[in-house]
């Protein structure tokens, strides 16, 4: 017996010695991405593996949620912001081996604006007018109005530069871009893996591979931590377990800002929530508190509108909807529901859903309203509700960046849209002024909160676990991403 | 029944069994606490005097829970089997009073179809096509018991038809119909009550297989398979949130099944005679 204890402390030295040297890791991510290009998908698990580590784009989101450089190197805006002129970086190679020109760019930002184009965020593009490449590496695009967000937009991964002429089916499975690690193989249902790109234009990766690797569970994603099967999951889908973590030293938790608004999504088509004051009684009727406590165990900010708490534009309105059970019967009354209604409660399967579903059930209940819980995975979510708008409630996190203006469309699936919203948002739109801008966000943000679009619950908080020996993680998530450019071991 | 609670088997299982069946009765006029009741603030305390099993991650009062828990499995379990009695005997009887008719291939070749799928796989497939509810797992459950009861009914019909006492019946002019429910019926009950028991375990066990999966009870209504799925990331710091609805499924079934065994052996002296 002595023996083989002997052999296998041995055995561990051996391996922390080989751990010295240790330049790959293994990510956990819950979500598997449909496909890997990001410019035909809104799956926020695409970019979770391509945003920053295969592809980039003319500008890029750093960790605080800055815009810097990314493919250009820099640019000149016109007095009337009407022109940007970008000169792309040098020495620019895809990972197949050609070079990234101003006709790259051209093809890329014409593909995503097109009119039959697959790209999931349209918007991004519609300001711009025209663009062209007066040569390889001066790229001028220009805008039919100003707009003071463009270069907030081009850093989006929906926003990235393909490789002219590449077939866009092939790169569903196999992507082709410009970043610091090229993709080497993808297991289905299990795995992605990624390289090193050793022609990368910039500072090169410090890691030499890098595998991601799918768990869905909660329950398996925290066994795979604890066993150190995994090294980092940057978002941790079990906000009970980070005390644990926290406890031991193996395991640093890093807890940042996401982008991600926690919403009651309302459905402001579907009686009764047409009726403002039964939207109000429903504000009234939820303890944020209690939700981001007991769901989230804590971790979570409350918000009273849909905005980042962390952005500077930001307006603390939670006390206009503060809970006041008496006020939302009260209000319940004065809508014409006196004993309450009965309506859907559908819920995606993030913890902060289910669980904070079941919260917010029993605090309906307890003004009246009843509420049939449904439990959904994502298929469903997004055809029924999502796509069907068959639903009165929902809870789901809104994890773009900047996405008010979602609401200015009556089409999206809570149907609110309001002409003077759309209104708001075309200003806001031209509006490059920074005073004027953040006038314009915070007359957005009373707006939706005045009308009761949806019932605004918490900011996601971006909860990660990793071994307490890797640096460059990012701490926050301004998008979705899980940039590894700067991760590194330190032993 | 007198001579049942001599047997330490079945007054242990019987005891075990009651205690859930009373619990589950009970509920339905008091439990400590009220089980829709979300109170964050006293989140996943240890048991103590005033929670008795301690309250799980919504603040809910776990002894609470696991009485009308109790509430729902029993419920489920009971239908289940009446499904499995009602339809599955009847079944029994006509392919047995029959017996090598077209009628009997039928129902029984019927039977062996629904034998040959993995029952908690169709139980997954109902529920998912038909929408997750407590309702959707009794029919799922107790589709399955209908060839249980439907094979056990013929085989231990056909052997009655041969007795006299049946040809008696026949002679006497008795359709077979008749002599089904009056001659035969009657005298295979022990046999079926035995089978129902155990059936009744399994419907407890399928139940909380189809809530562990998110598939059984929908909330508010708790249930112990969902309970158990709730506490699995937090067992490692608040054990108790599994230990009482694990501890309540194990000794349900365990005194179900003890009651069958004893049941059988009380009922089937040459068995018991055979495994001594």
């Amino acid at each position: 017996m002595k023996r083989i204890l002997m052999g296998a402390s041995a055995l561990a030295l051996i391996a922390t010695g080989a751990m010295a040297a240790n330049t790959s890791i293994v990510i956990g991510d819950q979500l598997e991405p449909p496909h890997l290009d990001p410019t035909a998908g809104a799956a926020g698990a695409i970019d979770n593996v391509v945003y920053a580590n295969i592809y980039e784009g003319l500008t890029r989101f750093a960790s605080d949620g800055s815009v810097i450089h990314g493919l250009a190197k820099s640019w000149d805006i016109s007095d009337d912001g009407l022109t940007y002129t970008f000169t792309l970086q040098n020495g620019v190679k895809f990972h197949d081996g050609s070079d990234l020109t101003a006709s790259d760019v051209l093809w890329s930002l014409n593909r995503a604006r097109a009119e039959d184009s697959v790209n999931a965020q349209k918007t991004l593009f519609a300001s711009i007018a025209d663009v062209s490449a007066p040569d390889d590496t001066t790229v001028v695009v220009t805008l039919s109005a100003p707009n003071g967000n463009f270069l907030f937009n081009m850093a989006w991964g929906d926003a990235v530069i393909l490789n002219e002429g590449d077939d866009t089916e092939a790169l569903k499975t196999k992507p082709n871009g410009t970043g610091a690690f090229t993709f080497t193989n993808w297991v289905q249902g299990d795995s992605i893996t990624l390289t090193r790109n050793e022609n990368y234009w910039g500072e090169p990766a410090k890691l030499e591979s890098a595998t991601i690797k799918y768990i869905s569970d909660p329950t398996a994603a925290f066994a795979a931590v604890m066993a150190g099967d995994v090294d980092a999951f940057p978002t941790f889908p079990a906000p009970e377990n980070l005390a644990q973590f926290d406890a031991d030293p193996r395991f640093s938790v890093i807890v940042g800002s996401t982008e991600g608004e926690t919403i009651l999504a309302t459905n402001n088509k579907m009686p009764p929530f047409d009726n403002v004051k039964v939207r109000e009684a429903l504000a009234h009727a939820i303890d944020r508190n209690a939700i981001i406590d007991g769901a989230m165990f804590g971790y979570g900010t409350p918000i009273g509108t849909h905005f980042a708490p962390h952005n500077p534009a930001y307006l603390d309105l939670t006390p206009q909807s503060n809970y006041d059970p008496e006020l939302a019967r009260k209000l319940l009354v004065e809508a014409g529901y006196p004993d309450g209604f009965t309506t859907t409660l559908k819920l995606p399967p993030p913890s902060y859903a289910r669980r904070g579903g079941e919260i917010i059930a029993a605090q309906l209940r307890a003004v009246g309203i009843e509420t049939e819980v449904t439990n959904l995975e994502w298929g469903q979510w997004l055809e029924e509700v999502f796509k069907g708008k068959d639903f009165g409630l929902t809870i789901v996190s809104h994890t773009e960046p900047m996405d008010i203006s979602i609401y200015a469309d009556p089409d999206y699936y809570f149907q609110y849209g309001s002409p003077a919203f759309q209104t708001l948002m075309e200003e806001l739109n031209t509006a490059t002024d920074v005073a004027t801008r953040f006038g314009l966000m915070q007359d957005a943000q009373r707006m939706i909160a005045d009308d009761y679009v949806n019932g605004y619950l918490f900011q996601l908080a971006k909860t990660g676990v990793a071994n307490a020996d890797i640096r460059g993680l990012w701490e926050n998530a301004p998008t979705q991403a899980t940039d590894l450019t700067a991760v590194y071991w330190d032993h | 029944m007198k001579k049942a609670f001599k047997m330490p088997g079945f007054a242990i299982g019987f005891t075990m069994a009651t205690v859930f069946v009373l619990a589950a009765f009970l509920s339905f006029f008091w439990t400590p606490y009220a089980v829709d009741g979300v109170d964050i603030a006293n989140k996943l305390l240890a048991p103590s005097g005033t929670n008795w099993f301690g309250t799980d991650h919504l603040g809910r009062d776990i002894f609470s829970m696991v009485m009308v828990g109790a509430r729902t499995s029993i419920a489920v379990a009971i239908v289940a089997v009446g499904i499995g009695v009602l339809l599955g005997v009847p079944l029994g009887l006509a392919a047995a009073a029959r017996q090598g008719s077209l009628l009997d291939e039928v129902i029984m070749r019927g039977n062996d179809l629904i034998f040959a799928f993995p029952a908690l796989l169709i139980a997954i497939l109902i529920t998912a096509v038909f929408g997750a509810s407590a309702v959707n797992a009794i029919i799922a459950i107790g589709i399955f018991n209908i060839p249980v009861f439907a094979r056990i009914s013929r085989g231990a019909a056909l052997s009655l038809w041969t007795r006299d006492f049946v040809l008696a019946a026949r002679v006497a002019g008795k359709g077979r119909v008749r002599i089904s429910f009056e001659h035969i019926l009657p005298n295979i009950t022990n046999l079926l009550i035995v089978q129902g028991t155990i059936q009744f375990s399994l419907g407890i066990l399928a139940e909380a297989a189809l809530s562990y999966i998110g598939l059984g009870a929908q909330i508010p209504t708790p249930s112990w398979g969902r309970m158990l799925a709730d506490s699995q990331t937090m067992v490692s710091f608040a054990p108790h949130l599994a230990i009482f609805p694990g501890m309540a499924i194990i000794f349900t079934v365990l005194g179900l099944n003890l009651m069958g065994d004893a049941l059988r052996d009380l009922f089937d002296p040459k068995q018991r005679r055979d495994r001594q």
